[in-house]
This record gives structure tokens, sequence and C-alpha cells, in this order.
């Protein structure tokens, strides 16, 4: 979310250092530095430990997936067995399907919220009302801030056999449906409670952008001839662009870890065949068989394409639209 | 503070620019334009009006339920309003000695989370906000990656265990206590300080540490205010640390307690009510601990979401 991850270093100011008089940043001056900025670095200390125990160390953990590894025994395991637990999971059909399911789910989510909160944003930037704007978004921005777990029960509830969505089916078509236990139910459960949740909240980055949009261009495009929609089309959307590009860097980077919390609150055995997800049948997997080495394989594998689906968008949106997040 | 500045001049541009376009808009054409554009301004706002009904139908939804008696809910009637006006469950769930001990946990877990959080991701973000301070940006390189990449479940599941921090409030409120887009973002505002101001005070004989808590800190409420919320909020509606890593049923947090009665661990009967109407209560049941949860965070949203705003923006900015 957050578009600026790193300064360039080329923006820190020449004259930082004019003033003082001392040696700043010349190679090899750790001393000096220490020396100068020892309150700074005992402020680093704890974050630091954090970042190398809780992150850095799980990071090295996933070398269980190379090794035997026993419950309670050596956190980094027993000892090693080579790729035995990546074939493993290579062959395993159950893994083939969370796989596929992850995709889809990934690729339905990047179809439908993504797109939304864009022209929930440029709706709502054509109110001319302030009050009804307001009121617009303070309830929109309103399921992000629940917990998964009351958006869980939420969904349950309203899909159920006697909730609202069935109340409705019986209305109009005379016949329920079992939403939460019927596997062919289960996508579209998930996807449309997901852009109830997302809609709102996502439309925030872009309707900054839009505030920012230089009300001159409006002018020289109806000097043009430009109506409405072109002025959408060739004003409005080249502005927000930037942000639009930014945010599909971010989600495409985290579309292998589809809605893992929900999921798990939401699916059940009955509709595995579409709701099982990479994320939850390592879950599985992992903790409730406890077979961890095969479990952090997979979740490895997960790692490993999040990573490398990040860095290529990245890497492609800096070529094809020169805009990257770092 | 520059940010507020250049919204409000930003806003002021468009109004003076707006003006005058509007005067001398005045030509047949545009009147044209103007008569579809009010057909699309209604539909436009009556389009978003639904979305702000199908936004508010889940809670609505929950609310009836949660005061009406399990016939009506069993036979799929209510929906808007409550059907068979019922409170008992409500009763039920607030003499339920441990929905109050969960919930007690939620309000600690929070406090003492955020509490961590707070002086860990402040301090790292003062350092690092320091553009000549020696390994800065390997500093900065070491929180960025982990947004990336991370050591997964299992090890990290293994890691919290062989700590041994499995049953200790330790185990919810320590593995997530940094978020590095609020390290960004107090970073970056802690870069757009003016420096005179430290340095000012440096000259004055305060420490490094004494700017930053004399100086600089107390300058820095709104955006500490802003990071309080922003993990309070998280540590709230947490569950899955909670669920991993605490066994015993009077460590959990309310979202817990709310989780297992979804799940079905936790049924009617062992909340008090009897094994006949078990299935039948159960969505009343729900709806109740869900509206008993979501309560406080409805009480601090106005403040939350104001603050959430300025908190995105803030870490947004990319000039």
């Amino acid at each position: 979310m957050a578009m600026r991850l790193e300064v360039p270093p080329e923006s820190v100011p020449k004259d930082a250092e004019a003033g003082t008089g001392k040696p700043r940043n010349k190679p090899g001056g750790w001393k000096l530095a220490i020396k100068r900025d020892w309150r700074l670095y005992t402020l680093v200390l704890l974050p630091l430990a954090y970042f190398a125990v809780f992150r850095y160390l799980p990071m090295v953990g996933n070398v269980i997936a190379f090794r035997q590894f026993q419950p309670g025994g050596n956190i980094f395991g027993e000892k090693w067995v080579g790729l035995k637990y990546v074939t493993l999971f290579i062959n395993d059909p159950s893994f083939w399907q969370a796989f596929q399911n992850t995709v889809i789910l990934g690729v339905l989510t990047l179809l439908f919220c993504f797109p939304m909160p864009i022209i929930f944003a440029l709706l709502l930037n054509e109110l001319r009302s302030q009050k009804f704007k307001k009121l617009i978004q303070t309830v929109t921005y309103l399921p992000h801030f629940m917990s998964v777990v009351i958006i869980a029960g939420m969904i349950l509830q309203n899909f159920s056999m006697t909730g609202t969505v069935n109340q409705i089916g019986q209305a109009l078509f005379g016949t329920t449906v079992n939403f939460t236990q019927e596997a062919a139910w289960f996508r579209p459960m998930y996807i449309s409670s997901e852009v109830w949740q997302t809609m709102g909240w996502g439309a925030i980055l872009y309707l900054a952008a839009l505030t920012r949009v230089d009300e001159s261009l409006y002018e020289a495009a109806r000097i043009d001839g430009a109506n409405r929609w072109q002025q959408t089309w060739h004003v409005t959307l080249p502005a927000i662009r930037p942000t639009i590009i930014t945010l599909l860097i971010l989600n495409i980077g985290t579309f292998m870890a589809v809605g893992f919390e929900k999921i798990l609150l939401i699916y059940n055995p009955l509709n595995y065949a579409t709701s099982d997800v990479i994320s939850t049948y390592l879950y599985r997997v992992g903790l409730e068989s406890s077979n961890f080495s095969y479990a952090a394989a997979i979740g490895m594998f997960e790692s490993v394409i999040g990573l490398t689906l990040i860095l290529s968008a990245n890497a492609l949106s800096k070529r094809l639209a020169g805009t990257s997040l770092w | 503070m520059v940010k507020g500045a250049t919204v409000k001049e930003t806003a002021l541009k468009e109004r003076g620019s707006k003006a005058p376009a509007k005067e001398t808009g005045v030509l047949i054409k545009d009147m044209r334009v103007s008569r579809s554009m009010r057909v699309f301004r209604v539909a436009n706002l009556a389009f978003l009006l639904v979305v702000v009904f199908l936004t508010l139908y889940p809670f609505l939804n929950i609310l009836a339920q949660s005061f009406s008696s399990e016939g009506f809910i069993n036979a799929g009637q209510v929906n808007l309003f409550p059907m068979g006006f019922n409170i008992e469950t409500y009763k039920l769930i607030l003499a339920d000695s441990t929905f109050w001990r969960n919930y007690g946990n939620t309000v600690l877990y929070t406090v003492v989370a955020t509490a961590i959080s707070m002086v860990l991701t402040t301090s790292f973000a003062y350092a690092i906000a320091k553009k000549d301070l020696k390994g800065r940006s390997a500093f900065i390189g070491i929180a960025v990656f982990t947004m990336f990449f991370n050591g997964g479940l299992i090890p990290n599941y293994v890691l919290i265990s062989s700590l041994g921090l499995r049953d200790t409030l330790w185990a919810v409120v320590l593995p997530n206590a940094i978020s590095v887009f609020n390290l960004l973002i107090m970073k970056s505002f802690f870069e757009n300080m003016p420096r005179e101001l430290e340095e000012a005070a440096a000259i004055d004989g305060l420490t490094q540490y004494g700017v930053l808590f004399k100086v600089v800190l107390p300058l820095s409420k709104a955006i500490v205010a802003t990071m309080v919320l922003f993990y309070a909020v998280a540590n709230w509606n947490s569950w899955f640390q909670a669920f991993l890593y605490l066994d015993k049923p009077e460590l959990f947090p309310v979202t817990i307690y709310l989780r297992n009665m979804i799940a079905g661990v936790t049924t009617a009967g062992s909340a008090g009510g009897t094994t006949e109407n078990m299935g039948q209560i159960a969505a009343n049941i729900q709806s109740v601990t869900i509206i008993l949860t979501v309560i406080p965070i409805l009480c601090v949203y106005p403040f939350v979401q104001k603050y959430f705003f300025s908190g995105v923006m803030l870490g947004s900015v990319k000039e």
C-alpha cells in the first residue's frame, strides 16, 4: 500500500552536514559513526533483534523443508533428506488441487476486486454533494475495520439456508441452495464477500490521487470538445495511472496469499474441491497432521512464487509503464 | 502539516478555476450536455446509495437476528427487522463468565501489544529517518525485505513453540510487533520534520534521546495517535496468533470465543442453552456475540476512520 517504500539515495540533501563541520559518512568511518550516533544505534537494537528473531529466523527455519524434523527437537531439523519433501508434494494431487484453486481465486480476485475500487472512486468523484460523499465513504470503509472472524460470521449467516441470499432466492426462483456447503458456490461466495469488504477502503488511494488532478487539464479537454466520458478516459485515468500500477504490482505480489484467514474460517471439507488453497492445505498438513517438513516445503514454494511474482511485476511495470515500487 | 496545506491549496485552486468555466459555459451545446449530466448524476447517486445499503445490510441483518427468536430465524423470515423480539440470548452471553474473561484478554493483549509495537516502531523509525546515520540503508532494507518475503507458517510455528511462548501472552503480542507499513509511514513523517528544530535543540545541549523525547515526540502527537490506532485496531481484531498458540480457554481473546462459536466448537449447549434447541439457537447466539464484539469498534470508528485516512495518505504520498 505504501507507494514510497524506499527513498532513493540521491534524495539525501547534499548539504546535510553543512554547518556541523564534522566528517560524516566517510567510508570505513564506523568508529566515528558509533561515537557520534551511539544513542541512535541503541534505538535500533531492539527492533533489529525483533526482525532477527521473528522475521529472519523463520526464513532460516525453512531449512526443515530439506531436513527431517521432530516436533520438540531442533528447530532446524535433525538430518538432511535432500529433496524428499519437495518430490513428495510435487507428486501429491491434493497439493495440485490446492494450487489450482489458489490460482483461480487469485485471478478472480484480480479480475473483480482490483477494478471495483477504481470504478467506485471515479463514481464517487463525480458526486457534487460533499455531504453524500462523506457519508458514502464513512459507510463503505466500515468492513475494513472489522475482524475477519466477524466477517466470516456474517458471510456464513447471510449465505446460510435461512439467510438473506436464500430468502431472495426463494422469493425469486422458489429454490434454496446450500451455499456454504456446495463446492460450486464457494468461489462466488468468496469473491462477492471480498468485493463487499474491500471496495470502499480500496478506493481511498484513488480518491486521493483524483484530488490532485490538475483542473486545467479538464478545461483544455473541454475546449478541444471532449465530452465527459472522453475527459474521464483521457484525463482522469492517465492521472491516476501511477496509483493503479502501484496497487496492481502489490496485488500481484500478494496473489498467492489469497485470504488465508478468511478461507480458513469459512471453508469446510464439503467444499475443499474449490475452497482449499495452498495456505490452508499446508496449514492442515503441517499443523493438524504434524507433517512439519512437508508443509514447510510447500510453504517455501509458496513464498518463492510470491517473491518472484512481485519482482517480475515490478520489473515489467518499470519497463512498460515507467512506474515501479523501487 | 505540510500535506494538509497542499491539499487545501489544490482545493482552492480547483474552486478558483472552476468558477469562470461555469460562467462561460452557457452555450447551447453545454446545456444539452448538462441535461444528460443531470441524469447521470441522479443515477450515480442512486447507485452509490444502493452500495451504501448493501454495505450496511449484513450488519443490520446480524443486529436483527440478535434480537429475534430462533423460530423466525429458522424459518428464514428475519432480514432487516427483529422478529419475535428476544433479549434472552443477550442475557445468556452477558452472564457467561468465559465471554467476559475473553473480552478482558482482548483488552489486555491489545494494550500490551500496542505498547510494545509503538516503542519498537517509533525508535526504529526515528533512527532510520536520520539520513546521515551510517548503516541506515541496510536497516531499511532489512525491514522492507520482510514485506515481500516471510518465513511462512510452519517455521514461525516451530519457532514460537520452541521458544516456549505457547500459552503465554507473548505468543500473541510479539510475532507481529512491527508492521513495516506503519514503520515506513512514521519514517516519512520524521523525515519531513524541519531539521533546524532538532539542530537548535542539539545546540541547546540536548542529546539525541533528549531531542527525541523533548522535541520530536511532542510535535508528533498526530502521527503517534494514528499509529496507536493502527496497531490497536489490528490487535483488537486479530485471532490467528491466539488460535495457533493458545490452548487454554481462559487465555483466549474474544475473537476466538466468536470463532469457536462459528466453527461449532462451542455450541449453544455449552454456552448455557439446552441441547434440543442447539442448532436452532446457533444463528441467534452467533449474532449476539458478533454484535457484542463489534460495539467497541463502532464506538471508536469515527476517530479511527479519520486517523486511518490521514495515515494512509501520509504513507502513500509519492513526491
